[in-house]
């Protein structure tokens, strides 16, 4: 404690700085000028609204995992249906989480285009998200008729009731950000990279990427560990 | 104090880092989740069909698997990361697994447990005679 104390103030290190560059940037000390510490001031306009995205976000991945514990109870409740291993299409749902996936990285190629301010390229880039978007939920939305079809609806057995409840939920979500994208490349073309514009982009590359994450927690618990049950 | 000190580390989750990054490596950054990404989706199909793994491990080891990807996702597609203007951003992710935890685990179990204490079904049902 007196050590600190008797040390000049720069060579204080921050208690606050996690990880990167504690050695070198400690000369900084208290005189951080990152936003929200040490002298930095109050967090730019863009930080507190990812924060409040992300809030959300949370919220909302809160929300899909009470439909992830409501499945996982009734995965075994198949009662006179069919199980998951005889209705569920490993191509299918192979294709589907490909195409999620390099929908994913082309959002991600649209923020950097953004950030290089490229009319052109965050234009490409969203297309290329929307197209990939639409593939999937026509898979998806295909898949479903199918079984439909079969008899393997929702009213056919608690197993199916929530199966169709989570996934279909995730579907209505990439439905959602479809329509959400397509209104984002109108505002991109119409305003520009205005500051609101390109927050609105930060927010909703954000919520294309944790429908990603929604995925892969999807097929790993619904298709692959329900197929092997 | 430089111009690099305002950028020390200035980035919320979505953020590249903060303008001073090139096309190059933005690009870089996405193409190194994207392949990390599907090489454990990979690995997850791949874990359903193969010998190597003892047959009751294998639920385990796909929850190993998509714990790993969720990781990637945050970290090269939401940049998550340990920058001090993050750290709020950690701690509600913190918070988040939490409730997700208790949510989908005390389901789990409590539902589990009373499985477990009901008189079986064929019981109850001569019970009702």
């Amino acid at each position: 404690m007196s050590a600190t104390e008797v040390l000049p103030r720069a060579s204080a290190p921050d208690p606050y700085r996690l990880g990167r560059r504690g050695g070198l940037a400690g000369g900084a000390g208290g005189r951080s000028l990152a936003t929200g510490h040490g002298e930095g001031g109050p967090a730019s306009k863009r930080v507190i609204v990812g924060f409040g995205f992300w809030i959300f976000l949370l919220s909302d991945i809160v929300m899909f995992s009470a439909f992830f514990a409501a499945h996982a109870v009734l995965q075994p409740a198949t009662g006179d249906g069919p199980h998951g291993r005889d209705i569920f299409n490993p191509v299918s749902i192979a294709v589907e989480t490909a195409v999620l996936l390099a929908s994913s990285f082309t959002c991600g190629l649209s923020a950097v285009a953004t950030e290089a301010r490229s009319q052109l390229w965050t234009q490409v880039c969203l297309f290329v998200t929307g197209l990939l978007g639409l593939c999937f939920v026509v898979l998806e939305a295909n898949d479903f008729a199918t079984m439909i079809a079969q008899g393997a609806g929702p009213q056919r057995s608690a197993f199916l009731s929530s199966f169709f409840a989570v996934v279909g939920l995730h579907g209505m979500h990439v439905s959602a950000g479809l329509l959400w994208l397509g209104t984002m490349m109108a505002q991109v073309f119409v305003k520009g990279f205005r500051d609101n514009i390109l927050r609105r982009l930060i927010c909703f590359n954000l919520f294309w990427h944790a429908l990603d994450i929604i995925w892969v927690a999807l097929f790993t618990v619904v298709y692959l560990i329900g197929a092997g049950r | 104090m430089s111009d690099e000190g305002w950028h020390d580390g200035d980035v919320g989750p979505g953020f590249m880092e903060a303008g001073h990054r090139s096309v190059g490596e933005g690009i870089r950054g996405y193409l190194i989740g994207l392949i990390l990404a599907s090489a454990l989706t990979v690995a997850s199909f791949y874990t359903l069909h193969t010998p190597l793994i003892w047959q009751p491990a294998i639920p385990v080891a796909l929850i190993v698997l998509a714990v790993a990807q969720i990781g990637v996702h945050l970290v090269f597609f939401l940049h998550i990361t340990t920058a001090p203007d993050n750290t709020n951003n950690v701690l509600a992710l913190a918070f988040g697994v939490l409730i997700i935890a208790l949510l989908i685990g005390g389901s789990l179990w409590i539902m589990a447990n009373l499985n477990q204490n009901m008189v079986p079904m064929h019981q109850m049902m001569q019970m009702q005679r």
